[in-house]
């Protein structure tokens, strides 16, 4: 199977509204959304089952039982992450807690333990055909990647028959993005034709060069600034990157999402333009020796 | 006086509200807490800047002390370690720097070694301090480096700081808010908008933060991210147009309010707006 990740860098570049044109352009039988901390693509996909949720847990939490607790102010002296706060009694800040375990090595009184805690919900939509998986990260919490990881190995464990998953990724070049990319045949990045949209395209390449994986970009909302537009196609010419289309700005795309419609659901112009980056994408990603 | 600006979706005009803002309050601190694509300093362009690298300890193995008794292996959480082919390995970017291998280890084969994960820089843009951070690529978390931002702002009790927090409602955006004594959240009028405007509305109840509302590229259309503000009860702050004006000097990377009187007059009232929310607020907490 052929994975296609989206991605971008900056947020709000169109990775979801690229991708739910993908999914329903390929008819795609398998697919993800890594945007573990905003999700947005299960709002567009048009499941009308409810999905199968599971809890995940990520790193435990270290947890204090104050019967046991002699206040000998050890574990938070030791406490790297400064989540243990001596207040009326000792406690620990969950949100700051990253489940190291030091704590509870050196409390003499043995009064820290390590609890499951639960960090995020995965969802998986699927019927005999399909499969959809997705995730929402616990307000405030961490461990993003390993749940974008989960996300993907839930995809996969679904054992659908095809030869295409298309993902979609989350903005930034952190955490969840270097999990999303793991395994992936082929990046394709939207940009966005201002500047700060080409500093973070910039990053972004970086990234995923550096996971050795098959880029190619494509620009969202070209004609916003057709001067930037034009720097981002010779960025790409100098850089060998296989630059594979431009996509208008539509104010009909808005009024699709906005109905929980895809761009090609509709005729407009940004869903005329997105079938033909799409035929490269897949032409791209299937090439001989490819991937 | 900290606030911070932060949406959830990510474009929605985050860098837009508090670039403009800070550059609007005149002598203002502005903090880019979007450390993994930073786009502030792309506007204001600073002067003067002076760079520091930011390091975290990675542990680091002595193999000619290691006696291969795994402890540290067993007690590290994040897999960090692993005793192959009788060798101690350190998988450097799961690291998460507790230290905790090194209290274990029987044979103190293991110490500590900083590892560069970015930079944090200092500039002066006209009358506003200008503090950017920056991750290296291919690095998880720039935690460290949003710590090191917000420490290294001494805000004075008359002079305004914004926060231009990272996309999401992760860790990372937890971090950028913690300190802050008031929250903007910019909304888009989408589905996506108003979907994750929902979740830093939530995030910001959860850490009791006083809040309102900017909605940005407004149309004479429904708008459901006003919508929502109206159903929840949430103070609207200010209502930024969709205009092709404001676009393209934002795509630009130029400041509006040093560009045009009209967005001046815009993000001024907004300011007074958000000036006078924070007093409010002050007072309702701190009688």
């Amino acid at each position: 199977m052929k994975q296609l990740l989206i991605l971008s860098g900056k947020g709000g570049t169109g990775k979801t509204t690229i991708a739910s044109a993908f999914i329903k352009l390929a008819d795609a039988k398998a697919y993800a959304d890594c945007d573990v901390d905003a999700p947005n693509l299960h709002l567009i996909t048009g499941w009308n089952v409810e999905p199968k949720k599971t809890d995940y847990y990520g790193l435990p939490k270290a947890e204090i039982n104050l019967e046991l607790c002699t206040q000998c102010d050890q574990c938070r002296q030791n406490c790297r992450f400064g989540a243990i706060k001596a207040e009326s009694h000792y406690k620990v800040d969950p949100f700051a807690c990253e489940g190291c375990g030091f704590c509870a090595y050196v409390c003499p009184a043995e009064a820290i333990t390590l609890v499951p805690a639960v960090a995020g919900e995965l969802m998986l939509y699927s019927d005999r055909e399909k499969v959809f998986s997705t995730a929402q990260l616990k307000m405030g919490s961490g461990n993003s990647g390993m749940l974008v990881t989960e996300v993907k190995k839930q995809m996969k464990s679904a054992e659908v028959d095809t030869g295409l998953a298309i993902i979609d990724g989350s903005p930034g070049i952190g955490c969840p993005v270097i999990a999303s990319l793991s395994g992936v045949n082929m990046v394709l990045i939207v940009a966005e034709p201002s500047i700060s949209g080409i500093s973070d395209m910039e990053r972004i390449i970086n990234t995923a060069a550096k996971f050795g994986t098959k880029i190619a970009i494509c620009i969202n909302k070209y004609d916003t600034n057709i001067k930037n537009t034009k720097k981002i196609e010779e960025f790409c010419n100098k850089q060998g990157l296989p630059y594979i289309g431009s996509i208008p700005f539509d104010s009909n795309a808005v009024k699709a999402i906005n109905k929980g419609q895809t761009i090609v659901d509709i005729d407009c112009t940004s869903g005329t333009a997105v079938k033909e980056v799409y035929h490269k994408t897949m032409n791209l990603l299937f090439e001989q020796g490819g991937g | 006086m900290r606030i911070a600006v932060l949406s959830g979706k990510g474009g929605t005009g985050k860098t837009l509200v508090s670039v403009n803002l800070a550059a609007a309050s005149k002598e203002s601190t502005y903090i880019d807490c979007d450390v993994e694509e930073p786009n502030g300093h792309l506007f204001f362009k600073p002067e003067g800047v002076q760079e520091e690298e930011i390091s975290v300890k990675i542990v680091k193995v002595d193999n000619e002390l290691c006696n291969g008794c795994r402890k540290c292996v067993d007690f590290c959480k994040f897999n960090a370690l692993a005793y192959i082919k009788n060798k101690l390995i350190v998988f450097e970017d799961v690291c998460h720097s507790c230290g905790g291998c090194i209290l274990v280890c029987p044979e103190k084969a293991l110490t500590e070694k900083a590892k560069v994960i970015g930079k944090v820089q200092k500039g002066v843009s006209n009358e506003v301090t200008v503090l950017t951070g920056m991750l290296n690529t291919g690095e998880a978390t720039g935690i460290p480096i949003i710590k090191k931002l917000l420490a290294e702002n001494n805000p004075q009790a008359d002079q305004l700081t914004f926060i231009d927090c990272p996309p999401g409602s992760a860790c990372i955006v937890m971090e950028s808010i913690k300190d802050a004594d008031y929250c903007v959240l910019v909304a888009e009028p989408t589905l996506f908008g108003v979907h994750n405007l929902n979740m830093v509305f939530e995030l910001v109840k959860l850490f009791n933060k006083p809040f309102g509302v900017v909605l940005n590229k407004c149309l004479d259309e429904e708008n459901p991210a006003e919508k929502f503000c109206f159903e929840n009860n949430i103070k609207i702050l200010g209502r930024i147009p969709f205009d092709n004006e404001l676009g393209s000097l934002n795509s630009n990377a130029e400041i509006a309010v040093n560009k045009n009187e009209k967005y001046r007059e815009l993000f001024s009232f907004l300011l007074k707006t958000v000036a006078k929310e924070v007093r409010c607020n002050e007072t309702t907490t701190n009688p």
